[in-house]
């Protein structure tokens, strides 16, 4: 069968089952539109700046387990993407972002809306292309999206010259893979396995420390076998929420900069530490050198370059963490309750998770009431910022992919475009969207994309007048010289929403928030609920940057 | 510490790039690099002399490894190797007498004249670092006009190989 390039493409997105595409088109993309155009089983969701379009894809690769798809026109087009696959990049999420480029002939004259977007996303993507053959085309899509979704997850980038979409060639789809120099291991040393069994057997005082790889390899059930069996308490990082139901007695919520107290005593008090699909980041350890002094570590991951990165490894295994967790639980032994656990209830009974909950709408407050509402099928979807730790601490999730954040980027504007694409990927469930008022405006453009594609997101905004985690830095380290962070000149967010059709719902005073969230589930439409919460109310507890994270403030 | 590393990478456009942007982003410090076609087609060779100790050297292999385009990695010890660099020298070469002590310093090193006019010779030389070093500090004097180096290129010592092998990365 005889294709053009822009043909091919979207014959191969089919093979590849993908069902929905969040993009933009311009001008030496067209070609590829053209033949969308008449694509029934592929949806386009257009939004309205590429920088949505990375999100949203990112999104829905986060709700889904499935591989987000994005696309864009070259220059312009192409750089607004760069910030959404940086996202993915830190946070191993797994997209394909398909760009138009100026026709192999013009690459390199500085034609119109050209960049070397293959140059500007080298360190942000797992791997790109640019495809200079039409007959290298299939095979390069093929192993894009082998490449993103397999060994760690990451985003794969697809540069498309305008020539490339219009020449024609014998369309055949790879039946197989052949990468030589790619083969992520995928079943642990069962040596080392063995050698972890006989730590944990060995161990008074564990503590598993899971992270985003326990979502992106789908081991929730397997981690919590593993807790239970052996009786270890689990705490998670920001983006391991939802690994293991933070309802069990186990849990001991997040750990790190904003982590619970007694999270932070158990890893700082541990003999061993089980690190699963982690990184060591700074916002986890605190002072590296004063991080789990106490502990021996294993750490299963899939990115060999991550164990031993930050700190010593005294057991690795390199591997899908869920099927080493798999062997591991065959061999572990099962444990009683331990002096340790009660070390640890004392721990949560000394310095629980707490807030002044006085008679004003607090944010941790708001995620409470959220909590008591919203069904299991909820998926909670951040931005980056107070709220962003508010909505991480103050609700209990319980089921994998249930939280939706940028973690290791950290960008402000993701939660509102990555609300689209949890929503687009998971019609039947809740979304909803937490941000701040600083964090919403820097994607609020994308309500038209909600509107015109009837989504029903419930947006909330903790709307305190500020950039409020720069704010609280400012107040706490830089003696409260509020440079540069409050926002002035915000639009009336209700208004807003109203002038794109949608619902929007203000909430000034505590007693008005639950009758509004009612309101906004049951309306089944894009409502948007603009919260005003008290100005300077900060995160903590709060490890400072370069404190061990034993100390923190904000607990007696 | 210094380490030379023999890097396998498929023969494509831009793969330099993906290598040297990876040092730079990481903060590794590339002392010297050669890149050149191997025995098989399609498959081109880096031979990188990198500084740093085990921890850093441990970090550029899996960090190296991760590239989807690079094929394989390896530590070459100058132990078990034999490492070779080319270089040429162009000098000064005014007067009479300073001529034939040129050309006596290129015969003890066993290097040879390439080019040669009445101001100028340019002598090739190849040899370990330590030679080439050696070499360039003894013809100092008489004025160096240009030097060019390759940079070291390796091969393990023995019927061993770096090909053939296939990596394993996340």
């Amino acid at each position: 069968m005889r294709l053009t390039g822009a043909q091919i493409v979207v014959e191969c997105l089919k093979k590849e089952g993908v069902k929905v595409i969040f993009g933009i088109p311009g001008g030496v993309i067209m070609p590829l539109y053209d033949v969308l155009y008449s694509e029934t089983s592929i949806k386009h969701i257009l939004t309205r700046h590429e920088q949505g379009a990375a999100h949203a894809a990112d999104g829905y690769a986060r709700a889904t387990g499935k591989v987000g798809v994005c696309m864009a026109t070259s220059g312009p087009g192409a750089t607004n993407l760069v910030t959404g696959l940086a996202n993915a990049h830190l946070d191993s999420i797994p997209l394909v972002a398909f760009t138009g480029q100026v026709s192999t002939s013009l690459i390199g004259t500085d034609a119109f809306q050209e960049v070397d977007i293959s140059g500007i996303t080298l360190p942000i993507t797992k791997n790109n292309y640019v495809v200079r053959d039409v007959r290298d085309l299939a095979r390069i899509i093929q192993e894009a999206f082998y490449i993103a979704r397999t060994g760690r997850p990451g985003p794969v980038l697809i540069d498309l010259p305008k020539d490339i979409q219009l020449a024609q060639t014998e369309f055949k789809y790879p039946e197989s893979i052949s990468l030589n120099s790619y083969k992520p291991t995928f079943s642990g040393n069962v040596k080392q396995i063995k050698a972890a069994v006989q730590e944990i057997k060995n161990a008074k005082k564990p503590v598993i420390y899971a992270g985003g790889g326990v979502i992106s390899s789908n081991a929730s059930s397997e981690l919590r076998d593993l807790a239970l069996k052996a009786n270890i308490p689990v705490t998670t990082t920001l983006m391991g929420l939802g690994s293991f139901p933070e309802t069990h007695t186990l849990s001991l919520g997040m750990l790190g900069m904003h982590g619970t107290a007694y999270a932070n005593y158990a890893i700082s008090d541990a003999d061993l530490i089980i690190a699963l699909g982690v990184r060591f980041d700074d916002r986890i350890t605190g002072k590296l050198d004063e991080f789990a002094l106490k502990a021996k570590i294993i750490h299963i991951d899939i990115d060999p370059a991550e164990v031993g990165k930050n700190t010593l490894v005294n057991i690795p295994i390199i591997g899908d963490i869920k099927n080493i967790l798999e062997k591991l639980n065959k061999y572990v032994l099962k444990k009683k309750e331990t002096e340790w656990l009660n070390t640890i209830k004392d721990f949560k009974r000394k310095y629980p998770l707490k807030y002044i909950n006085n008679e004003e709408l607090k944010p941790q407050y708001i995620m409470e009431t959220i909590n008591k509402i919203a069904k299991d099928n909820t998926i909670i979807v951040t931005s980056v910022g107070q709220h962003q730790m508010w909505a991480a601490m103050h609700y209990q999730y319980t089921e994998p992919r249930s939280f939706i954040s940028s973690g290791g980027l950290g960008t402000m504007g993701y939660g509102f475009p990555a609300a689209i694409g949890a929503k687009m990927g998971c019609p039947e469930k809740t979304v909803i969207c937490i941000s701040g008022d600083g964090s919403f405006q820097m994607n609020q453009q994308e309500i038209a994309t909600a509107m015109n594609n009837n989504l029903a997101i419930t947006v909330i905004i903790m709307n305190n007048g500020y950039l409020g985690m720069v704010r609280q830095w400012q107040e706490l380290f830089f003696n409260k010289r509020y440079s540069e962070t409050t926002l002035n000149g915000n639009p009336d967010f209700v208004k807003l929403v109203e002038a794109y059709g949608g619902t929007g719902i203000r909430v000034n005073k505590k007693q008005e928030l639950y009758p509004a969230l009612e309101r906004a589930i049951s309306l089944n439409r894009f409502v948007l609920i603009d919260c005003l919460i008290p100005k300077e109310e900060n995160v903590f507890p709060m490890v400072a940057p370069g404190s061990p994270i034993s100390k923190m403030i904000g607990v007696e | 510490m210094r380490h030379t590393i023999a890097v396998l990478v498929k023969d494509y456009p831009g793969v330099l790039a993906r290598v040297a942007s990876l040092f730079t982003r990481r903060g590794f410090n590339i002392e010297s690099l050669a890149v050149g076609h191997t025995e098989e087609t399609g498959i081109s060779r880096m031979t990188i002399v990198v500084k740093g100790d085990e921890r850093v050297l441990e970090q550029i292999t899996k960090q190296l490894n991760k590239l989807i385009d690079v094929i394989r990695v390896k530590d070459i010890s100058p132990q078990n190797s034999v490492e070779r660099e080319l270089a040429l020298i162009k000098v000064n070469t005014n007067s009479l007498p300073a001529r034939s002590e040129i050309i006596q310093t290129v015969d003890i090193f066993r290097a040879n004249i390439i080019d040669v006019n009445s101001q100028i010779v340019t002598i090739e030389t190849t040899g370990t670092e330590d030679k080439i070093n050696a070499l360039i500090e003894l013809l100092r004097p008489f004025g160096l006009k240009e030097v060019v180096r390759t940079g070291k290129i390796a091969l393990s010592r023995g019927s061993g190989t770096t090909s053939g092998l296939k990596k394993q990365a996340g």
